[in-house]
């Protein structure tokens, strides 16, 4: 990846790296994490690019700098030494035959392909403790519904694009829903708060309803 | 003693704020803190606090606290306001004492939107995630003041205020914000166009945004944009065309392009405009 990173202006304290795809974007932002630079402040990985704010007193030169020197390791995911949750998941969800046709398969092979594979956490954003997870495989790659509901409980599990998700919290939402889980995604007197933070791998187990 | 205030009017909103939370953006948790940095350090400087110390930040004043069993040493900045003392004038940008039992009021800015009123010790509330700010999209930290509220007062620090007064920022002319081009200025028609529109502050504006009116920029793609980090300053375009300039509790990642980025240094005056308030952008150099 080095020399193809690409930097886009972001204001006078923040540069936009853009990367190929989520994998590289997660990978990019560890290797930038793990440098520990003085210059780098938050980092914001998402979709296709990692925001990088220069540090307290650091200038955008310096942070420029360091950007250009990251080198992520090789293959996008560094998966056996992050933790493993795994998620108990009820597949009600009131969009399972939608998601079915969409990609295909019956609703026991979408159930199966979203518990027969590791998922693991790519960035946040949507709301405190919401993940983005990626996949293995494009199996379950499905656009977002093509209206919003306005009331998603919490613990709904979907699908949008080529992520999956739990929400949080009941919010509006678009995402494909395949069912729910108990699972404490977000707990402020919980250290870490989130269940979900990035890196985490998940493992969604079908439960009884 | 106690060392505390007790709430007896907000105004239409009164938040504690500090400078935020850092280093959680991954967990979907933004920096929020006080919406005008600058005022919430001054009056941090004025009282001899840590620069990260909270305040409460009145919007459009209107704010009456009571001082409890000990008395406390105060200095309000931000949006220039009157401030009374049990009916006597002591002024924004002036450090003053109030005595327990002591009214304080402030009233509306004459220009400017939001005023804080910083105490000695600083106003300490449970912090939750490493700061005291209310963050009014996660709903993250202090829920907004309201009138019976008992607001604690935290320790002084060893050394002393040694200013009277601080200058009052001039918030009444003419706002052209600096701003830089991109990173999704490709995504809009003709990106030159948000500098040379007069633009007003629509009331659809909060401290997650301001919504700006006066001229629909025009989406150059009908593609989607993968969700992208986003930070304060940030001007991004929803399909409305009606740009929205991100403030302090904007979301941590949004999926519509930012076309173009307002200097850090601006944020905070971007901060105090009304609703109904002109303000123009100029293009600056990345650094």
């Amino acid at each position: 990846m080095t020399g193809g990173v690409r930097l886009l202006p972001y204001g006078d304290r923040a540069l936009l790296v853009e990367l190929g795809s989520t994998g590289e974007a997660v990978a990019y932002a560890a290797a930038l994490r793990a440098l520990g630079a003085d210059a780098v402040g938050e980092i914001v990985p998402a979709a296709r690019t990692v925001l990088a704010v220069a540090g307290e007193g650091a200038a955008v030169s310096d942070l420029r700098q360091v950007l250009a020197g990251v080198c992520p390791a090789a293959g996008s995911v560094d998966a056996d030494d992050t933790p493993l949750v795994e998620v108990p998941v009820v597949y009600d969800g009131d969009d399972l035959a939608d998601v079915a046709e969409l990609t295909g398969l019956s609703v026991e092979e979408v159930v199966a392909a979203h518990t027969g594979q590791t998922w693991q956490v790519a960035f946040g954003g949507f709301a405190p403790g919401f993940g983005y997870l990626i996949g293995e495989d494009d199996r379950l790659h499905v656009p977002r519904r093509a209206e919003s509901r306005t009331r998603v409980p919490a613990g709904a599990v979907g699908l949008a694009g080529e992520y999956s998700g739990i929400y949080p919290r009941a919010s509006p939402g678009g995402w494909q829903l395949l069912g729910r889980t108990d699972a404490t995604l977000w707990d402020i007197e919980r250290d870490p708060p989130a269940l979900l933070a990035p890196g985490v791998r998940v493992r969604f187990v079908q439960v009884p309803r | 003693m106690t060392r505390a205030m007790r709430v007896h009017a907000t105004g239409p909103l009164a938040l504690v704020q500090d400078l935020g939370r850092s280093g959680l953006s991954g967990v979907g948790v933004g920096r929020s803190g006080a919406a005008d940095r600058g005022a919430l350090r001054q009056a941090n400087r004025a009282l001899a606090n840590p620069e990260h110390a909270a305040a409460v930040e009145a919007t459009f004043g209107g704010l009456e606290v009571a001082v409890l069993d000990e008395g406390v040493w105060c200095c309000v900045t931000g949006a220039a306001c009157a401030v009374q003392v049990d009916g006597r004038d002591v002024g924004s940008h002036a450090v003053f004492f109030a005595e327990p039992g002591a009214r304080i009021v402030l009233g509306r800015p004459g220009a400017g939107l939001r005023s804080y009123l910083g105490v000695r010790g600083g106003v300490a509330p449970g912090e939750v995630l490493g700061s005291r700010s209310s963050d009014v999209l996660s709903g993250l930290g202090p829920p907004p003041l309201e009138v019976g509220d008992v607001l604690p007062v935290g320790v002084p620090a060893d050394r002393f205020p040694h200013v009277d007064s601080v200058t009052a920022p001039d918030l009444a002319g003419e706002v052209v914000l600096r701003a830089v081009r991109g990173p999704r200025d490709g995504w809009v028609d003709d990106v030159d166009a948000l500098v040379a529109t007069p633009w007003s502050v629509t009331e659809r504006s909060n401290r997650v945004g301001m919504r700006l009116g006066g001229h629909a920029l025009r989406p150059a793609r009908d593609q989607e944009l993968p969700s992208e980090g986003a930070w304060r300053g940030a001007v991004q375009v929803p399909p409305s065309g009606e740009p929205v300039l991100f403030l302090a509790d904007h979301p941590v990642t949004g999926g519509y392009p930012v076309v173009a980025v307002v200097v850090d240094a601006d944020v905070d005056r971007a901060a105090q405009l009304r609703p109904g308030d002109p303000v123009r952008f100029r293009w600056v150099e990345a650094p």
